[in-house]
């Protein structure tokens, strides 16, 4: 339905801009309209003019992936805000943040979003990522895109960790401390890395402004790249899995429905209810804040970031070198090659591989939930690698001995899954990937809320009551 | 039709041509990257701390006693048998402050429960090694620090001490 010369010659000023700007109608009524709606915009371009309508269900993806470019763009919004009251600088950085909350209009909750929405943007991120995995989502073509995901995993646990530093108060100064010690262990060149990254032998004003400039600047750069080539493959490799029950065989072809609106309206329900939870919350719950930075004292206990509690209950159990840099390194590299090690497509779309595979996940779990508490106790009362083999030094006695025990479990629980449930490659790795992803939660859950002054196990109401007497 | 094994001399003066431009362009980004990575090394060096410190006379220190010095971030030991050491106060773990608790006559790092003794021994892990030791002389009864240079150990030994 191209213009005339006449129909432009007709038409009023108004209408001529109007139409310089939106090409077809905002409010289409045909299937060929809103197709061309589509094509017309940059932003719902990102989209097919249709989708399968089977992918539209929200029990396949739960909106997590669009969750979390909403939640990026959030953080951009109100990362900007915020950095209209803030100075990176030990000496005001902490009275920026105390003016910003109590001078500044809405001050407390801008910065109340912008922490609820980075913490809830690693938790989405992560989910989104296991609901990739459950579902067979990485399979050929889209192994690299799975790859590109796991980078904008570490992009944005980077981005938390940069920003925790900023508001230059006690549980900031000691969780990078904390946090960047574990560099130290880098074989070789840990010390000079942990120097660069901190500008100083220390934590100290360098430390601020590098982590500032990373954090405002070069992280949103490289998130927003990644991201971009994210959704490109995600449109380029035919739009995410199609879901089907276990035994189902999909026909060829699908039924379609037009992106506008069957798409759209459910991205925009996903986007408003996550939108108003996190207003809730940051309206009812303060982002934490203690006193300012004191490098003479460090607190009693000092926890890293809650996203790194996994690996500091490691820490109080293997030598710094096996829990810091041997077993996070090792578990990336897992999580990168989990789409080429586990070549079967056949189980693709069904969550959890089968029938078979629910219950095993169901299994894994449940033994993971039981199996890391009594090892953590067993660890703190029981066992003495280092007392029992004294002659040796401790990175083999604390670290390589216990390392080679927790690999023989890991090899021994592949197996035996393997054998007991008649299971084949895909459903026995998936297993393996549940016992452990079980386990490290179990891990966090224990640094969080179990461990109080000088780390040592207690139950929460203890802890609680120990840190705020 | 026989086009083949008859190369134009042109192709390969255009081979080496794309050569010398991936060559310079593999340079140009070693470069850049290079001069990105110099210029985030450490710039300044830090005030008090990392220079040399007067910690007082010898004297003033009795034996069996641990000294806190905070601008230099160090303890200064007097041992049983009157020698010194200057002990780095930060955790040879993963960094935190560590405090001298009195009462138990030991350091005691809050973040991971590592327990050092007055030599910087590690009595508990999981600290990996004892407390990194400053440089210490004394001149006319007088005990100096070099907070500027710093000693890794695994554990004492009855060298370090300076008497």
């Amino acid at each position: 339905m191209s213009k005339t010369k006449k129909d432009v010659a007709d038409s009023s000023f108004l209408q001529r801009v109007w139409e310089s700007i939106f090409r077809g109608p905002i409010d289409p009524q045909t299937d060929r309209e809103r197709k061309l709606m589509v094509l017309d915009s940059l932003i719902l371009h990102l989209h097919p003019t249709t989708v399968t309508e089977r992918v539209l269900k929200l029990t396949l993806t739960w909106g997590l992936g669009g969750m979390a470019a909403l939640l990026t763009m959030i953080l951009v919004f109100s990362g900007v805000m915020l950095m209209f009251n803030y100075t990176p600088s030990p000496d005001q950085a902490y009275n920026d943040i105390l003016n910003l909350q109590t001078q500044v209009w809405f001050g407390q909750l801008m910065r109340n979003i912008h922490h609820w929405a980075g913490n809830l943007m690693v938790v989405v991120v992560v989910l989104h990522m296991l609901r990739v995995f459950f579902t067979g989502g990485f399979h050929t073509p889209k192994q690299f895109n799975w790859i590109m995901g796991l980078i904008l995993l570490l992009l944005t646990v980077t981005a938390n960790f940069t920003g925790y530093l900023l508001p230059w108060d006690q549980l900031a100064y000691w969780a990078i401390t904390v946090g960047t010690g574990l560099i130290t262990y880098v074989p070789l060149l840990g010390n000079w890395i942990q120097t660069v990254i901190l500008g100083g032998p220390e934590v100290g004003a360098a430390t601020l402004l590098n982590f500032y400039s990373l954090h405002i600047a070069l992280i949103p750069i490289g998130l927003l790249a990644i991201m971009s080539i994210h959704f490109f493959r995600v449109r380029r490799d035919g739009g995410v899995v199609i879901p089907r029950a276990p035994d189902e065989v999909l026909e060829k072809r699908q039924p379609k429905m037009t992106t506008i609106p069957h798409l759209v309206v459910r991205e925009l329900v996903v986007g408003l209810v996550m939108m108003a939870a996190l207003l809730l919350f940051a309206m009812w719950v303060d982002a934490p804040l203690e006193g300012v930075a004191n490098p003479d004292i460090s607190p009693n206990p000092a926890k890293a970031p809650w996203y790194f509690m996994g690996f500091q209950e490691l820490l109080l159990h293997f030598h710094p070198f096996v829990a810091a840099i041997i077993l996070p390194i090792s578990a990336l590299l897992t999580l990168a090659l989990l789409p080429y090690l586990d070549p079967d497509i056949d189980m693709v779309g069904v969550w959890f591989r089968s029938n078979k595979g629910r219950l095993m996940t169901f299994v894994s779990a449940l033994v993971a939930v039981i199996s890391t508490p009594i090892l953590v106790i067993a660890d703190e009362y029981l066992l003495d690698f280092v007392g029992w083999l004294p002659s040796l030094p401790t990175i083999i006695s604390n670290g390589f001995v216990p390392l080679a025990l927790l690999m023989l479990v890991v090899v021994g629980f592949y197996e035996l899954m393997k054998r007991l449930f008649k299971a084949s490659r895909c459903e026995t790795i998936q297993t393996t990937f549940v016992f452990l992803g079980v386990a490290f939660i179990m891990l966090m859950i224990i640094g969080i809320w179990f461990r109080g002054p000088g780390m040592v196990l207690m139950w929460p109401w203890e802890v609680a009551a120990a840190v705020s007497h | 039709m026989t086009k083949t094994n008859t190369t134009p001399p042109e192709a390969t003066r255009r081979d080496f041509l794309k050569m010398a431009w991936m060559g310079l362009g593999t340079l140009a980004i070693a470069e850049t990257g290079l001069m990105s990575a110099m210029f985030m090394l450490p710039r300044v060096g830090e005030g008090d701390f990392g220079s040399l410190i007067t910690a007082g006379e010898v004297d003033s220190f009795p034996p069996n006693s641990v000294t806190p010095f905070t601008k230099g971030r160090f303890y200064l030991s007097r041992l049983e048998d009157g020698g010194f050491l200057a002990l780095y106060r930060k955790c040879t773990h993963l960094g935190c402050t560590v405090p001298w608790e009195q009462a138990d006559n030991q350091f005691f790092c809050p973040c991971h429960a590592s327990a050092f003794d007055e030599r910087g021994d590690v009595l508990n892990p999981p600290a990996p090694r004892a407390l990194d030791l400053f440089t210490v002389t004394i001149e006319d009864g007088i005990v100096m620090v070099d907070t500027g240079s710093l000693t890794e150990r695994d554990r004492f030994d009855p060298s370090q001490v300076v008497y």
